[in-house]
């Protein structure tokens, strides 16, 4: 209804006082940085709570001090949204980080796009329902008080798998898209465990990705994950927040691992645009990711001191829209496993401490080295097109400029950032997985061979 | 004599009074207190079975939470239109500073791009169905009256028309937005993608009642009145003018009324699933958030959605005793 809209502010103005003089910051560094040159921007998201940044910088009206006026509008799943972004009815939206190097590569839907600015780190977790969690909980180590050792591995979910082969019934878990970090993690989760999550074969037409599969894995939206799983569809799934602490509140599942378990410290949604909106837009591009820079650093500042504001501001219907009580669970550091089994996971949501809103290309290459792992990349790759592939998506250079003109305001010190003039972009080798796995993000090809699970070099399905 | 005679009419009079009497409590008793009874028994059957369903999103919604949630809606549009304001004039501002830097610098007011509140999306719907119902009512009278004259005219589109009746609005609607996105392409749209692909599927489904109504109404014309027509000799214009329109206006207005239903049951099925801007987004945002207020938020607008189309029932139910010379078959 543009046209109904479009009316409204001219009988607005007429009605306004303008006398009202409102302290706006008047922008120091516009002379260099120059005026956007698309004013009137359209991001979409899906209702989780790590779209935060977005909402932040348009609240506190981060977005708009760069000049820029953004309408918000939540989409209804992963599909839909990265459709907007290429058909251009959504100028850009936070995405999954696995999105914008798929549909580059031509996995799914052909398109480029790129990501000037990582979302957050960590802030999913699997849940399962309440059903599966009692078979589950006997072959659980239990510490002095009772309460079960974590992190928890697939292990124990093993011999419940086994016992619904037996059965003759299938084992079903959901996840939010083929490409999703919720993919790869629940895959990585239950591979470390032993049980075969199943292949892709892309090039024979099959991208169920299920062939050899002993837990079935397959795509629901994060809103319905819970439903899903109370209609029985579903046993477990893995998503990002308010969906697990949602399970807890209702009463029909329990959280078992975060991804913060699985993997200390990983990167989790990117702002993704279209290689073509950076072309033609320069100064639009460098100006929407300082708003969300600063956005993020306003979430994590001071100790998460904002936290609670910041809650409130989800909590809102037009965006995540759930109760504030489930949103804070993750939010303010906390998490609730079993009910009443509440423990401290203070960097459960991580979106600017640890350098976490730059584009690294060594989070990129890992997504990619999970998506050969499981097939969606059907042949061998040499490490080179990993790197290659890695550069065209992620642009640190886009993030570097906004970033610098942030320092140079003064807005941001320099201490905040990573050292640019030595910044490779990958980061050193990570130790922290689940099975103590050490990942390197220079050699792609050499961390493949370390898994038991999952194709080899040379194999092609 | 005359004083039995008095005496007879006063008893008689009297009677006259109490029968008067008691049809005005009989007409009011029809008119207010039925009715009245009724929405309290449903009212109170609601509040006590609300009481015992409950779901994962807390208890069921009674009456009570529902009004609470009338009065959190006006309340978030309130503090919306406050919103809205502070940004028209903190761009205004925004603006003055932009032009006293740069005289040539080219300002615009933008419109708020803040979320849309019910009230907005109440309207939204409202001028969606309007227009999709409008959209299929030109296509479909003339249509209908063209098929309800020739009669070979009627065999070649009968099945083609019973085919598509039966077709639900989400079956049309991918087909719809796709179409519309690949042939609605324009650098300033004047009107949004989304709402168009709401209209049309809209009249898809709002056209089919109407060809049929008024073909069936123009191809069962009195014959005395066609005989008429043909004594006369009038031309074909003059035919449909005069003979055909009058007579079957009371049949075509029957297919639109149920047209207007239809319209607005799938105006709501397609913005749920589309997506677009209207009281089915609404409904559906708030099934997602699953809040513990997102089930009396869903009632809140159920009722809305069912008074509305109430009302858009009424109203076509006047227009149509205004035009129609047949005030016979006007129930309600």
């Amino acid at each position: 209804m543009t046209w109904i809209k479009s009316i409204t502010p001219f009988i607005k103005r007429f009605s306004l006082s303008v006398a009202v003089v409102l302290s706006i910051s008047t922008t120091a560094y516009s002379e260099e940085l120059g005026e956007p040159e698309k004013e009137e921007l359209k991001f979409g998201f899906i209702k989780l709570t790590d779209m935060a940044p977005i909402a932040i910088a348009y609240e506190n009206g981060y977005f708009e001090d760069e000049g820029l006026y953004v309408t918000i509008e939540a989409q209804a799943n992963w599909k839909v949204l990265l459709n907007g972004v290429i058909d251009g009815s959504l100028d850009g939206a936070h995405m999954l980080a696995g999105q914008p190097i798929a549909a580059t590569m031509g996995y799914g839907t052909k398109a480029n796009i790129i990501t000037p600015f990582s979302m957050d780190l960590n802030g999913n977790a699997i849940t399962v329902s309440n059903d599966t969690w009692a078979k589950m909980k006997p072959n659980i180590p239990k510490m002095a008080d009772g309460r079960p050792v974590h992190p928890i591995k697939a292990d124990s979910l093993k011999p419940v798998i086994e016992q619904f082969k037996d059965d003759g019934k299938p084992f079903k878990m959901g996840m939010v898209f083929p490409v999703s970090t919720h993919n790869y993690e629940l895959r990585y989760w239950l591979a470390a465990g032993g049980i075969h999550p199943g292949y892709y074969a892309p090039h024979k037409g099959d991208t169920s990705g299920q062939i050899d599969a002993e837990a079935l894995l397959s795509v629901t939206p994060p809103p319905q994950m819970p439903s899903t799983m109370e209609a029985g569809t579903i046993e477990g799934y893995c998503v990002g927040e308010p969906w697990n602490q949602q399970a807890v509140f209702k009463n029909i599942g329990v959280p078992v691992v975060t991804d913060y378990e699985i993997w200390k410290d990983n990167p989790e949604k990117v702002f993704g645009i279209t290689e073509a909106f950076a072309k033609k837009y320069p100064n639009t591009t460098v100006r929407l990711t300082r708003a969300l820079i600063r956005a993020a650093k306003w979430l994590d500042e001071n100790n998460n001191a904002n936290r609670p504001a910041a809650v409130k501001i989800l909590s809102q219907s037009n965006y995540v829209g759930a109760d504030y009580d489930v949103i804070a669970n993750s939010m303010t550091g906390t998490f609730e496993y079993e009910k009443g089994d509440k423990r401290a996971v203070p960097d459960f949501n991580v979106f600017f401490r640890y350098n976490a809103t730059y584009p690294y290309y060594s989070d990129a290459i890992w997504y990619l080295t999970q998506m050969r792992r499981w097939g969606q990349i059907s042949d061998d790759k040499s490490d080179q097109w990993y790197k290659d592939l890695a550069a065209k998506v992620y642009r640190p250079d886009i993030y570097e400029k906004a970033a610098k003109s942030l320092i140079a305001d003064k807005t941001i010190s320099a201490a905040e950032f990573p050292d640019f003039a030595s910044e490779t972009g990958f980061k050193a080798p990570q130790k922290h997985f689940i099975d103590d796995i050490v990942y390197d993000g220079t050699k792609p090809n050499a961390y493949l061979e370390k898994f038991a699970i999952g194709l080899k070099k040379g194999e092609k399905l | 004599m005359s004083t039995a005679a008095v005496k007879l009419d006063n008893s008689k009079l009297t009677g006259r009074a109490l029968k008067a009497c008691k049809s005005i409590v009989n007409k009011f008793s029809d008119a207010l207190l039925l009715p009245v009874t009724g929405i309290a028994i449903f009212l109170f059957i609601w509040t006590i079975s609300a009481q015992s369903i409950h779901t994962s999103l807390g208890e069921f919604p009674g009456p009570s939470a529902v009004v609470e949630q009338f009065s959190a809606l006006y309340d978030e549009y309130v503090t919306e239109n406050e919103k809205a304001e502070a940004f028209y004039q903190r761009q205004e501002v925004r603006n003055a500073a932009k032009l006293a830097k740069n005289p040539d610098a080219i300002v615009k007011i933008r419109t708020y791009t803040g979320k849309e509140t019910f009230l907005d999306q109440i309207f939204t719907s409202l001028i969606t169905v309007t227009s999709g119902f409008l959209v299929a009512a030109v296509i479909a009278i003339p249509l209908g009256i063209w098929m309800g004259l020739s009669k070979r005219l009627n065999s070649a589109f009968n099945p083609i028309v019973q085919v598509f009746k039966p077709v639900s609005p989400l079956a049309w609607l991918p087909l719809v937005t796709m179409v519309v996105s690949a042939l609605y392409v324009s650098d300033d749209p004047m009107v949004s993608k989304s709402f168009l692909t709401s209209m049309i599927t809209v009249s898809l489904c709002s056209l089919w009642p109407m060809v049929i109504n008024t073909s069936i109404g123009v191809s069962t014309i009195d014959s005395d009145l066609l005989n008429v027509c043909k004594v006369l000799r009038l031309s074909t214009s003059t035919h449909i003018k005069k003979i055909v329109l009058p007579a079957s206006i009371p049949m075509i207005f029957t297919g639109m009324r149920l047209s207007f239903g239809v319209a607005w049951m799938v105006l709501i099925a397609a913005e749920m699933l589309a997506q677009n801007p209207g009281l089915g987004k609404f409904v559906w945002d708030e099934f997602q958030n699953g809040s513990s207020n997102s089930l009396a938020r869903i009632m809140a607008a159920v009722i809305v959605i069912g008074f509305i189309g109430f009302l858009l029932d009424r109203l076509m139910l006047q227009i149509q005793r205004k035009v129609s010379w047949d005030k016979s078959n006007l129930s309600v």
